[in-house]
C-alpha cells in the first residue's frame, strides 16, 4: 500500500460522558474509496465527522490520532482546521434538502467556499461558479447559479452540494449517507457522478452508509461498525464474499438489495379484497390549472396476498394508497374495499369503513403521540369504535402486543422510550387491534435499519399467513418489494408503467422506465463479487 | 401576482381598521355617564341647560346618525371637538402624537440592540455559565412590571446616582429613563424568539456544510444564521409594537411626560370620547401599517415566499 492519505488510529470519541467509539482504526490510500457501514447508532457518521473535526459540542476525541497525508489533525484548534477544511477535505452530507441555506442563491453558495478560501476577484469567483455546476451537470449554469435551493430538487441541490465539496480539488471526500434521501434512480445518478469527479481528480472519499449495497457497488474496501467498534474489515470481496464476524453475517442476510434468496411462493389468494379502477385525483394546482396527481391507475389485491406500488417520490403511490384507506375522495375512478365502494361513504357510514382498513406510516418517530403511552396509542381505535370494558380492552391490547412481539413492560411506557422497530411494532398493533381485512403500509419499513427492517417485514409476513390479511405496499424500495410482494404496480407520475406478478416484472421488465429502476437497485455488483469468491 | 397580493393585503388592513373604528364607537358610547355630565356637572348646571349643550355637540341625535357623522368626519381628517379641552381633536394629537412616536421609535430601537446583545452573549462561544446567565434574563425582564421599573430606574439613577436630574433636565435626559423602562420588557420577548432560532439555525445541516466549506464561527453567523433567524423574529416584532404603545401609556403618567399617553388618561378620566375615538383609532392604524410592512418585507427577505418564481 502506498503512503496512506488518511490513517485513523486508536479513535475513541466520547459524547458527554459516554463513548460512542473505541478501537476504531483505518487507512485510506489516495483515489481510495473506503465504506463505512453500520446502522444507526453504529458510530459511523460519529467517525466521520470527526475526521472533518466536525463533532458537535458535546463530542470531544478522546483518544486516537487523525492523520491526513502524515500529519495529526485530531487535537488542532478550530481555526487551522477551519483551513483545511473545504480545500484539503470536503463533505458532501446527508440530506440536500436542508443542507443548503434556504434564503441564498446557489451560485452564492458555491461561491462561499473559494471567498472563505481567500479568493477574491468577483469574475474569476464567477467564473469558476458557473465551471462547476456544469461540471456537476447542472445546466444552464447561469440560471442555475440565480436560483435559490427551493427552486430545485433533490437531486440537483445534492448536484450543488457535490460542486462545492470538489471546488478547490480536495484529497479528501468525505460522504455521509450521500444518497440516502433521494430517489433510486437518483442515487444511481448521483453515486455515478461522484465516482466520475473523483477518479478524474483521484480524491480518496470516506462514504458512509448504512447500505451494503451501496458499499459493493462503490467501495474498494469495507468497515462494518457495530456499537462504535469494528467488526470487520477489508477489500469488499473479503467482507461480502467471507464475511468473518457474525454481526456482517446478519447484515449480509438482512439487506434486501444483497439477497437472492427469499423470493415468497406466489400466492394467487382469494377473493379480491381491493379493487381500485380508473382512478383520477386532482388536487387544486397554481393559477387554478389542477394539478393531477394520480392519473387511471387500476389494481386488484386479492386476499391473503401482499400487492405493492412503487415508483419514486412524485409518482402518486401515497396519493393511491390514501384513496383505497378512504382518506381521499377521488375525482374519478371506483375504489372497492371488500364489496364496499368507498368513494360513495360518508359520514358516519366512512368512519365504520375505518374498521376495515387501517394504516402503518413511514415514520414511526411521528406517527405516535409521544404524551401517550403505548397502551393508550395501541388501545384508542378500540375507544373510537368498540365499547368494551376497561378490563377486556387491557386484555386485548396485551395479546395485540405479545402477537407483534413488543415486551409487556413496554406498554406502561411512552414512544420515547422505544427504539424505532419497536415503535413501528407499536403502529402495526394499533393498526391490527381492530382486526382489520386490509392493511395500507405506507413506506412502513423505510426508516429502519436493515436488521430491523427484515424482522418487521417477517413479523408481517407471519401476521398475513396467520390472519389472511392482504397488504397494500406502498414502496421506494424495490429489494424489500420483491421481498414481500406477491404482485406489483410500478407507477411514474401518476400512471401505470408496469403491473403483474413481482416475478416477472423483475426478471423481465417490459417497460424502460421499470429497467430503469431495477437497474437502479445499489447492490447489483455483489452477485458477481459473491461468485467471484471461491 | 404581487399586485393582486399587495392589494388583498392593504384591503384587509383597511377592513380592521374599519371593525376596530366600529368596535371603539360602540364600546364607547355605551360607557355609562358622559363627558358632558362629567364637565359640566361641577358648574352647577340645571338638566335642561345639560340637555341644550348636549344638543350643541349634536349627542342626542340617534346612534347610527352619529356614528355615519363620526366616521365620516375620520374619513375626511375631522376627528371632531374635545369636549373638555374645547379644541379639535386633530389639534391634541398634532401637539401629543409626535413625542410619544419619538419615544416608540427610541425605546423599540434600543429594545432590538438590547436583544440583539442578549442573544449574541447567550448564542457565542465562551463560558458556559456566562451563557446560561445571560439565558435567563430576558424571563426575568419580562415578569417586571412597567410602572415598577420606571419608579426604580428614578429612584437609583435620579436620586441615588445623581446621573440624570429630574429638574429642568436636559432632552435626552427627559427621554433615557423612560426609554429604558419600555425597551427592558419588550427587549425580553424579542431576545428569546431570537436565541431560540440562532440555536435551531445552528443545528441545521447548512451551518454544518457552511462549516465544513471552512468557514468560522462569526463567517456563520454573519452569512447563514443572521438572515435565518430574524425572519420569524419580525413577525414577533410587528405584535410587540402594540405592547409598546401599551407601555407608553403607562410611562408617560410615570415620568410625566406629555404625549399621546397623558392625553389618554385624561380622556379616560374625563369619558373624552371623541379624544378616545381618535387615539383608538391612530394607535390601531400604527400597529396595522407596522404589520403590514413585515407582511410584505417577508417576500423580500425569505425567497420562499416569493410569489411568480416557480419551483423548477
Amino acid at each position: 500500500m502506498t503512503a496512506p492519505l488518511l490513517e485513523v488510529e486508536d479513535l475513541a470519541i466520547r459524547y458527554d460522558d459516554r463513548r460512542v467509539v473505541q478501537d476504531v482504526a483505518f487507512r485510506i490510500a489516495p483515489g481510495e474509496v473506503l465504506a463505512l457501514v453500520g446502522e444507526s447508532g453504529s458510530g459511523k457518521t460519529t467517525t466521520a465527522m470527526a475526521v472533518l473535526g466536525l463533532l458537535p459540542p458535546n463530542g470531544r476525541i478522546e483518544r486516537g490520532a487523525v492523520r491526513l497525508a502524515g500529519t495529526d489533525i485530531a487535537g488542532w484548534p478550530e481555526r487551522r482546521l477551519a483551513a483545511l477544511r473545504g480545500a484539503r477535505m470536503s463533505l458532501v452530507p446527508q440530506d440536500p434538502v436542508t443542507s443548503l441555506n434556504p434564503v441564498r442563491t446557489v451560485g452564492a453558495q458555491v461561491a462561499e467556499v473559494l471567498r472563505i478560501h481567500g479568493e477574491r476577484d468577483e469574475r474569476r469567483i464567477r467564473a469558476r461558479v458557473i465551471e462547476l455546476l456544469e461540471r456537476v451537470g447542472l445546466e444552464p449554469a447561469a440560471l442555475r447559479a440565480s436560483q435559490y435551493p427551493h427552486e430545485l430538487s433533490g437531486g440537483m441541490r445534492q448536484r450543488v452540494l457535490i460542486a462545492i465539496a470538489v471546488a478547490l480539488r480536495p484529497a479528501l471526500i468525505v460522504a455521509d449517507e450521500p444518497t440516502s434521501a433521494l430517489d433510486v434512480t437518483v442515487q444511481r445518478r448521483i453515486l455515478d457522478l461522484l465516482d466520475e469527479l473523483r477518479r478524474q481528480d483521484g480524491t480518496a472519499v470516506l462514504l458512509v452508509t448504512h447500505d451494503l449495497g451501496v458499499a459493493a457497488d462503490r467501495a474498494d474496501r469495507i468497515v462494518v461498525l457495530r456499537d462504535g467498534r469494528i467488526q470487520e474489515a477489508g477489500p469488499v470481496r473479503q467482507v461480502l464474499g467471507a464475511p468473518r464476524s457474525a454481526y456482517a453475517r446478519q447484515l449480509l442476510r438482512d439487506a434486501p438489495s444483497l439477497s437472492t434468496h427469499r423470493h415468497r411462493p406466489a400466492s394467487a389468494g382469494g377473493d379480491i379484497a381491493v379493487r381500485v379502477h380508473g382512478l383520477v385525483q386532482d388536487f387544486p394546482g397554481r393559477d387554478g390549472v389542477p394539478f393531477r396527481a394520480v392519473d387511471g391507475v387500476g389494481f386488484e389485491l386479492r386476499q391473503g396476498t401482499t400487492h405493492a406500488l412503487v415508483g419514486e417520490s412524485g409518482s402518486g403511490k401515497t396519493t393511491t394508497a390514501r384513496c383505497v384507506a378512504g382518506f381521499l375522495r377521488p375525482t374519478a375512478g371506483e375504489v372497492t374495499v371488500c364489496g364496499t365502494d368507498v368513494a360513495a361513504l360518508r359520514g358516519e357510514a366512512l368512519r365504520q369503513f375505518r374498521r376495515q382498513v387501517q394504516l402503518v406510516y413511514q415514520n414511526p418517530y411521528a406517527s405516535l403521540d409521544p404524551r401517550q403511552t403505548v397502551a393508550r396509542s395501541v388501545e384508542e381505535p378500540l375507544l373510537n369504535f368498540e365499547p368494551v370494558p376497561a378490563a377486556e380492552r387491557r386484555h386485548r391490547v396485551e395479546a395485540m402486543a405479545e402477537r407483534v412481539g413488543l415486551p409487556r413492560d413496554l406498554l406502561a411506557r411512552q414512544p420515547r422510550a422505544l427504539s424505532g422497530g419497536q415503535r413501528q411494532r407499536v403502529a402495526i398493533a394499533r393498526a391490527l387491534i381492530l382486526q382489520p381485512r386490509v392493511l395500507v403500509l405506507d413506506e412502513a419499513v423505510s426508516a429502519l435499519d436493515v436488521t430491523v427492517q427484515a424482522q418487521i417485514l417477517a413479523l408481517l409476513e407471519e401476521l398475513q399467513q396467520s390472519l389472511g390479511l392482504s397488504y397494500l405496499f406502498v414502496s421506494h424500495d424495490l429489494a424489500v418489494v420483491r421481498q414481500i410482494a406477491d404482485t406489483v404496480t410500478v407507477m411514474r407520475a401518476g400512471r401505470v408503467e408496469e403491473a403483474g406478478p413481482v416475478e416477472p416484472v423483475f426478471h423481465a421488465p417490459r417497460s424502460d422506465y421499470a429497467r430503469e429502476l431495477i437497474d437502479a437497485i445499489p447492490g447489483r455488483t455483489a452477485p458477481q463479487i459473491l461468485e467471484s469468491v471461491p | 401576482m404581487m399586485a393582486r397580493h399587495l392589494a388583498q393585503r392593504v384591503g384587509q388592513a383597511l377592513l380592521v381598521l374599519a371593525a376596530t373604528f366600529t368596535l371603539a364607537f360602540l364600546l364607547l358610547q355605551a360607557l355609562p355617564g358622559d363627558a358632558v355630565l362629567i364637565k359640566f356637572l361641577e358648574l352647577g348646571l340645571t338638566p335642561d341647560q345639560l340637555a341644550e349643550i348636549r344638543l350643541a355637540y349634536g349627542a342626542d341625535a340617534p346612534l347610527w346618525r352619529q356614528y355615519l357623522h363620526t366616521a365620516g368626519g375620520f374619513l375626511t381628517g375631522n376627528f371632531g371637538t374635545s369636549i373638555r379641552a374645547g379644541v379639535p381633536v386633530a389639534q391634541l394629537l398634532a401637539e401629543n402624537l409626535p413625542a410619544t412616536l419619538l419615544l416608540a421609535a427610541l425605546a423599540f430601537a434600543a429594545a432590538s440592540l438590547l436583544a440583539l446583545l442578549l442573544a449574541g452573549l447567550a448564542t457565542l462561544g465562551g463560558q458556559s455559565w456566562l451563557r446560561g446567565l445571560v439565558r435567563s434574563v430576558p424571563s426575568l425582564f419580562v415578569a417586571v412590571p412597567v410602572f415598577w421599573l420606571g419608579i426604580m430606574l428614578i429612584q437609583l439613577f435620579s436620586f441615588q446616582l445623581g446621573w440624570i436630574s429630574i429638574i429642568s433636565p436636559e432632552p435626552w435626559e427627559e427621554l433615557a429613563l423612560p426609554v429604558a423602562t419600555i425597551a427592558v420588557p419588550i427587549s425580553a420577548p424579542l431576545a428569546q424568539v431570537l436565541i431560540r432560532n440562532i440555536d435551531a439555525v445552528l443545528a441545521e445541516p447548512f451551518v454544518a456544510v457552511a462549516r465544513a466549506k471552512g468557514a468560522s464561527h462569526a463567517w456563520v453567523l454573519r452569512w447563514h444564521v443572521a438572515r435565518n433567524a430574524l425572519l420569524p423574529t419580525l413577525t414577533m416584532a410587528g405584535v410587540l409594537f402594540g405592547e409598546l404603545l401599551g407601555g407608553a401609556v403607562v410611562t408617560e403618567a410615570v415620568f410625566g411626560l406629555n404625549g399621546l399617553g397623558g392625553l389618554t388618561q385624561q380622556a379616560v378620566a374625563n369619558q373624552d370620547v371623541a379624544v378616545l375615538q381618535a387615539i383608538v383609532v391612530v394607535s390601531a392604524a400604527a400597529f396595522v401599517l407596522i404589520n403590514l410592512a413585515v407582511d410584505l418585507l417577508y417576500p423580500v427577505l425569505d425567497p420562499r415566499l416569493a410569489r411568480g418564481r416557480r419551483a423548477a
